[in-house]
């Protein structure tokens, strides 16, 4: 398949948000390229700032910039954001309902040329799990500006996955505005439903082109809000099509399939399959390599998609 | 109105904020009464003279702030609250109750007056900067004070923040560490030694003061002097005794977190008052 692509969709966002608000501040922990934050930082430079290799203390400083009026956007990798700074984002950021956005990039497999020890397969699972924390994943540039301008005028605290550099344009920008705990269906279809997130949207729409060559229709969910998480759609897909895959870029514990599976089993049961890095850690690698290491290719995703039909019934067993 | 109707002497203020943390404690059924009774003159110090606030107006945009990092003195700040007329003294009796607002450390969603939500040691200096930070943007004249403690000053973070605030000269920031020497294993000496705090502080570009963390008119001099100097964040080491006024409870590893039962109140009471009269 084609997409447009855009460069930088987060941090030119970021910068022309800053303008607009004024009560908008960023804070670095020595990754200010990956964050994006450079063109932010030459426009407001009172606005921004880095705290060094000291991520802690950058997520506590944006907890007390925002109670005291700020909007504290921070980031680092994904790994870093979650991991390493769990209990200061507990405590001084969602238990004091601080209005801190806590932005990872190169989340899962996307930081391929890092390795494992920064692939943040578990960034989704733990600040799901946070009282008070908003969790967004855009599939795609449009959904990038979009959520981070919805974040940034809405209080509270959220986590935002970011894409790092170019984004595919997959969802038409003219008309489109993003909600929390709404999806978008970017593909109908009555016999599976692919639900999905981030980088693995282009995989799935693909593999329901896969799987309509040979007579199956596919639908394709792009939920970028996992918490809220858009339930009705979760029912409806369950309800309508009776067979779900799940595919995300995270461990396949506690992320979008974990969010999906419970709302299922607590109200339509269905069978749930799940994409995504079976419970281990990563490996150094460039990142078609590794979706292929990690059966998490659309080759993979139509596959899920036939069992999860054979689990349904439709299919015959083998 | 930002000064207390009736300001009573520190001194008597501090014995009655000690009677009200035995009290809590006693009532229910638990807490920290060593790192509370440490911190009383601290905080009358700050609620009573230093700090501009307005207790009917927790949050009146021009207030000074005050973040309690060593947490587990819920009951000396909640006493400290209650005192000021932040929300009756009666409520004090909640403390640790199914429910209570005033849980064992404090939560700033369920009590006016309380800046940040404690209890993880190591936060409440670096939201102490970002405070001040913010206030830098908004060219606001008013003050971030915080206290923290020696053993909480084991934790990385803190060092974090020291190094930040001092890389942005944040001279409106005011920090006091309770160095009441012991932490919940035992003396901070023998478990993980922090020492020199005053060479580690100076050396993160910090104006340093060292004084009689139970002598108000020390305290109150530091504050103002910190206060009149620029250029730098501040820090004042106050020499404490953990438990202090309360001779079976002062430099006893184990009362860090005790209850108390109805003798040892009485007792710790009577003790009390004894020191009272004899440092009255």
């Amino acid at each position: 398949m084609s997409a447009a692509f855009v460069d930088k969709p987060f941090g030119t966002a970021l910068a022309e948000l800053g303008e607009r608000y004024p009560q908008l501040v960023v804070l670095d922990a020595d990754l200010q390229r990956a964050t994006e934050t450079a063109l932010f930082q030459s426009r407001f430079p009172e606005r921004h700032f880095n705290l060094g290799v000291a991520e802690a203390n950058m997520v506590c400083v944006a907890a007390g910039l925002a109670l005291s009026g700020k909007t504290a956007v921070c980031g680092t990798f994904a790994c870093f954001i979650s991991q390493r700074v769990c209990d200061q984002v507990v405590l001084s950021v969602a238990h004091c309902n601080a209005d801190v956005k806590l932005i990872g990039v190169e989340a899962g497999l996307s930081s391929g040329s890092n390795g494992a020890t920064h692939q943040g397969m578990l960034d989704l699972a733990i600040l799901r799990a946070i009282p008070n924390m908003s969790v967004f994943v855009p599939g795609d540039a449009t959904e990038t500006r979009a959520i981070l301008e919805y974040v940034v005028t809405h209080p509270g605290p959220a986590y935002l996955r970011v894409p790092r550099r170019r984004a595919p344009v997959l969802i038409d920008p003219a008309g489109y505005r993003f909600q929390p705990g709404r999806s978008v269906r970017l593909r109908a279809g009555g016999d599976v439903t692919l639900i999905t997130c981030g980088i693995m949207l282009p995989r799935c729409l693909e593999a329901a082109e896969a799987l309509q060559r040979d007579g199956i229709a596919a639908r394709v969910v792009n939920m970028s809000s996992i918490k809220p998480l858009d339930e009705t759609e979760v029912r409806l897909a369950a309800e309508e099509t009776g067979a779900i895959v799940v595919a995300e870029n995270h461990n396949v514990l506690g992320g979008l399939g974990g969010a999906v599976a419970e709302v299922v089993g607590e109200t339509w049961p269905v069978p749930v399959l799940r994409i995504g890095v079976r419970d281990r850690f990563g490996e150094v690698g460039p990142v078609d390599w590794l979706a292929e290491q990690f059966e998490m290719t659309s080759a993979h995703i139509a596959g899920a998609a036939r069992r999860a039909l054979q689990l349904k019934g439709r299919l015959p067993h083998r | 109105m930002t000064e207390p109707t009736s300001m009573a002497a520190p001194h008597s203020l501090s014995t009655q904020i000690r009677r009200d943390i035995l009290e809590m404690i006693y009532l229910g059924g638990g807490g920290h009464p060593g790192g509370s009774l440490s911190s009383v003159e601290i905080l009358v110090c700050l609620y009573f003279h230093v700090l501009r606030l307005r207790p009917d107006e927790p949050a009146w945009s021009e207030r000074d702030r005050f973040v309690l990092s060593k947490g587990h003195a819920a009951p000396a700040l909640y006493a400290a609250l209650a005192r000021r007329g932040y929300f009756p003294v009666e409520q004090l009796r909640t403390f640790g109750q199914p429910g209570a607002a005033l849980q064992k450390h404090p939560d700033m969603q369920r009590l006016p007056g309380v800046e940040l939500s404690a209890g993880s040691l190591g936060h409440g200096l670096s939201v102490a900067v970002g405070m001040a930070l913010a206030d830098r943007i908004d060219r606001k004249d008013r003050r971030v004070y915080a206290l923290i403690s020696d053993g909480e000053s084991q934790a990385g973070q803190v060092w974090e923040a020291a190094m930040a605030a001092g890389a942005f000269g944040l001279d409106r920031l005011i920090a006091v560490t309770d160095c009441n020497r012991l932490q919940v294993d035992g003396f901070i000496d023998d478990i993980m030694p922090i020492r020199p705090l005053e060479a580690k502080w100076q050396s993160f570009g910090w104006q340093i003061q060292r004084v009689d963390g139970h002598d108000p008119d020390a305290l109150l001099a530091a504050f103002a002097a910190a206060q009149e100097t620029g250029g730098r964040p501040h820090m004042i080491l106050a020499d404490t005794v953990k438990g202090k006024g309360v001779s079976f409870i002062e430099n006893r590893v184990e009362w860090h977190s005790h209850p108390l039962s109805e003798e040892q109140y009485r007792r710790a009471l009577a003790d009390l008052a004894q020191t009272d009269e004899a440092t009255a």
